[in-house]
């Protein structure tokens, strides 16, 4: 006998397992509780276009999306025949390198990310940059100041000023039209702000638009406030980035570099991809892994797709195991064989509910007609077994066919049944027909199927196939649940209408010549022993003695 | 309103659980987990579910049980079933796994004329009839599962007349539950027309709860409501009363000490001449007992329970104290 303490550790700690691989496959893997959450991936696809210089080896340095908050970079690659590829990381930046020796013709290079709209990602690769003291030539530098102190006095913190400078710089005067001659209005703004003493750059925002070809960046103003920034779009003040605008270059530097061509030229490609969260969740673990950081994946999506299947089915049958558990346990239905149900169940996943239980009616309707009649010929077991299961094949295959033909496709699904079992359940059936009556046969067959169908919309639950093959943990849970199940020993819902006769009869009625009830004199008793056990039960020992001796005497008086 | 009167009506037709677990009602998984599983060692099942064990375990233990007239274990001894028979002619025949009263075959009489065997029924059987029913036996027809089995040959047990009229047709048995030796309650099964001839309560059997004291009816129920005659012979059930039943009890507590197992149903018949005997153990005893003794098995089990050192006791104490703690009337 197991300590009770240690049985209900050992629960727990089924039950923490449980609980903590879930979380860990939910937070690291970002497996969603709630199937078919749509992910979206964007594969954005950049061009390269040069034209070589006769005789000149190319290089071609392209800058890489930046890393930053709401998004996740899956995976990039490139397309470059002939070409030496190189990543490189430098300030804070990352960079695709193509060299070639002796390019010939109009050159084209491509390279491709897919990243992840991830409302989760945090990070981000933009260095605050440097105030850059340009001296700047007159008359411009006046003009400059006159704006930068009009915006100050009406700003109140960074963001405000450049919010404001954006402002003076859109009017259309004097001033502004001199400046824009010469500057472009991001490097304008910046300038100014510089002028301010405040940080910003540049940077090129791609708008994200699915199916859309040939985009250019667009230049945006990143506005530091410490270490904090903002986005300002510098043609309307708008600040902040849409949920469809991704940073590609972030740290000034320029967005395509080529040595030894001309006439370079970058347009960029946007497709959108929806995929389900959890492919997303494995490819962004994917990500982490070749990035260095180990990580145990848990997840069957691992496997081929045809052991996927398998397992799907199979870590459903827990599921059903323990409805059938809290069926009979809890409740009290009873059964015709332990976990039959469960199998009856699996089998109604394949053929689908009504034409499962028409099928199952049928079969073993028709079957203990038949099973009836092999009674009265007094077979051995085996045999008498084994013509069930060839009458039950029989059966089914008539069925299927039969419905087949008169263009019910659907009664195919039949041959999906386990007819093993079902000739078994057959078999026991028919015997209690013989000893119970047919009133258990229908109340144990009818059990039956109600856990079947119990155990089968349970499984067939899209939301619970997909927590028992995506959460491996829920196993756990499971089997602490079956544990504690097992460990129940309050009454079945069925013994509260069994027993209600003799709840009420106690109530009303003592029995013999009892003035109280037993179960007050039995307490009263118990407590007497409990608190006193030596001396009570020498009293009681006594008194029990004393019995066997005037039984004796009375024997001998006989 | 609606709502008010659904509640009202699930109170009539279901026991509330504080209630019943009050009144010491014992449920299904309480017994299973609580007294089966941990007062019966597994070990132990094959001694009760195996009869030819059992007669073998209680005449070692001088266990007084229907005498052993030979067994067929395999299918070449049915041949020399007629050696094994010798000269009685009452006996019945019984598979070692059955259960429910199935398979077993009473013989009253062998015919001085034909030496077919009669039944019980007053039907006449051949030998080939007879070799027919062990073969049938011994394949299985009768046993749980459908497992080879054996058949156990037995002295015919003549019933005592107190309870004529008591039992339609069939066996009247007593059935004690014994908790570590001690007797705790007690009921007789009588066979109704409903029931088919068969001892069994859900069949429609009526149950009668046995006072422990004095071998006195308790209760009677049928289909788990009271009733006060037989329905088939009209016999008053409150007039029952066992008679041996010093003995009885004593018997029954008597195989905790031979089968050491902690919780079993004890079936003892009443033979005319030999007085209690021991038909079979049961170590997987029913709750309808309760329902017989309008009363429910907790309390009496807790108090044993309590008892610190019950092993020092013999069983005319362990006997006697039942009696004094789970009777119902004085006398």
């Amino acid at each position: 006998m197991v300590s009770r303490g240690l049985f209900y550790f050992v629960t727990a700690i089924l039950f923490l397992t449980g609980i903590l691989l879930i979380a860990y496959q939910r937070i690291t893997f970002d497996v969603p509780f709630v199937p078919n959450i749509a992910r979206e991936i964007w594969t954005v696809e950049a061009k390269v276009e040069f034209e070589p210089k006769i005789g000149e080896a190319s290089e071609v340095r392209l800058a890489l999306p930046a890393v930053q908050p709401g998004f996740t970079q899956l995976q990039q690659n490139t397309a470059s025949l002939g070409y030496g590829v190189n990543y490189e990381k430098k300030d804070g930046s990352t960079f695709v390198e193509w060299t070639k020796r002796n390019p010939q013709g109009l050159q084209i290079l491509y390279y491709t990310a897919d990243i992840l709209v991830d409302e989760q990602s945090a990070d981000s690769s933009m260095i605050v940059p440097a105030l850059k003291e340009i001296v700047e030539a007159e008359p411009y530098a006046t003009a400059m100041k006159e704006i930068a102190s009009t915006a100050s006095s009406r700003s109140s913190d960074p963001y405000s000023f450049a919010n404001q400078i954006i402002h003076e710089i859109s009017q259309n005067n004097e001033i502004t039209s001199l400046l824009l001659s010469k500057y472009s209005k991001p490097d304008l703004l910046v300038h100014i702000l510089n002028l301010g003493r405040v940080h910003a750059r540049t940077v090129g925002v791609l708008n994200l638009k699915d199916g859309r070809r040939n985009q250019k960046l667009h230049n945006y103003v990143a506005v530091f406030d410490k270490t904090e920034y903002k986005i300002f779009d510098p043609e309307n003040g708008h600040s902040g980035l849409k949920k469809n605008q991704i940073i590609w270059n972030d740290n000034g530097n320029s967005l395509l570099d080529v040595a030894g061509g001309k006439h370079a030229s970058v347009s960029f490609t946007t497709i959108s991809n929806s995929v389900s969260a959890i492919e997303a969740g494995n490819r962004k673990a994917n990500i982490n892994m070749v990035a260095g950081e180990e990580l145990i994946p848990f997840s069957l999506q691992a496997l081929p797709v045809e052991e996927q299947s398998l397992f799907k089915t199979l870590l459903l049958l827990p599921i059903g195991v323990v409805i059938v558990v809290f069926l009979r346990v809890i409740v009290g239905i009873k059964t015709s064989g332990t976990f039959m149900p469960v199998l009856i169940a699996m089998s109604f996943l394949q053929t689908s509910l009504w034409i499962g239980l028409i099928g199952f009616i049928s079969i073993v309707g028709v079957g203990l007609i038949v099973r009836s009649w092999l009674s009265h010929l007094n077979l051995l077991l085996v045999a008498r077994i084994s013509a069930v299961i060839i009458t039950v094949i029989g059966l089914i295959g008539f069925i299927s066919f039969f419905t087949y033909k008169i263009g019910l496709t659907e009664g195919v699904k039949i041959t999906f049944f386990p007819m093993i079992i079902l000739s078994w359940t057959i078999e026991r059936m028919s015997i209690l027909w013989e000893e119970e009556g047919y009133k258990e046969v229908l109340k144990q067959g009818g059990g039956s199927l109600f856990v079947a169908v119990c155990a089968y919309l349970s499984m067939s639950s899209f939301f619970i196939q997909h927590l028992s093959f995506n959460f491996l943990g829920l196993q756990f849970i499971l089997l602490a649940l079956v544990l504690i199940m097992g460990n129940y020993t309050g009454f079945r819902l069925s013994e509260m209408k069994r027993f209600k006769p003799l709840a009420v009869q106690i109530k009303n009625y003592r029995n013999g010549d009892e003035s109280e009830q037993e179960a007050v004199r039995l307490n009263e008793e118990l407590k007497e022993i409990k608190a006193d056990p030596h001396n009570t039960y020498r009293t009681w020992k006594k008194q029990a003695q004393h019995l066997v001796e005037e039984e004796n005497t009375k024997k001998d008086h006989e | 309103m609606d709502l008010l009167k659904k509640i009202k009506d699930f109170k009539n037709r279901y026991a509330s659980p504080f209630e019943m677990r009050d009144d010491g009602i014992m449920g299904m998984n309480q017994r299973n987990v609580n007294y089966i599983g941990r007062y019966n060692k597994r070990s132990l099942f094959p001694l009760v579910d195996n009869k030819l064990l059992t007669k073998k375990i209680a005449i070692e233990n001088h266990v007084n049980t229907p005498i052993l007239i030979g067994s067929v274990e395999n299918q070449h001894q049915v041949e020399s079933i007629l050696e094994i028979i010798g000269d009685h002619t009452e006996f019945c025949i019984k598979p070692a796994h059955g259960s429910g009263g199935k398979g077993i075959l009473v013989i009253k009489d062998k015919s001085k004329t034909s030496g077919n065997f009669i039944k019980a029924s007053g039907q006449e059987i051949g030998i080939h009839e007879l070799k027919r029913h062990i073969t049938n036996i011994l394949a299985g027809l009768f046993s749980l599962g459908g497992k080879q089995d054996i058949a156990l040959i037995e002295d015919l047990i003549h019933f005592d007349n107190v309870f004529s009229g008591y039992s339609y047709d069939g066996v009247p048995d007593t059935r004690v539950i014994v908790f570590q030796g001690f007797p705790i309650m007690s009921m007789m099964r009588l066979s109704t027309a409903a029931s088919d001839g068969k001892a069994n309560l859900h069949q429609g059997a009526v149950g009668v709860g046995i006072c422990l004291r004095t071998g006195r009816a308790v209760r009677a129920v049928q289909f788990n409501e009271p009733v006060t005659i037989h329905p088939d012979t009209d016999k008053e059930l409150s007039l029952l009363k066992v008679p041996h039943w010093l003995e009885v009890l004593r018997l029954a507590s008597s195989c905790y000490d031979m089968s050491g197992l902690g919780y079993i149903g004890t079936d003892i018949v009443l033979d005319r001449d030999k007085g209690p005997m021991l038909l079979e153990l049961n170590a997987r005893p029913g709750l309808a007992i309760q329902i017989c003794n309008n009363a429910g098995l907790l309390p009496r089990l807790r108090l044993i329970e309590a008892i610190t050192k019950k092993h020092r006791l013999s069983i005319e104490e362990r006997v006697a104290f039942s009696m004094e703690h789970f009777g119902v009337f004085s006398n």
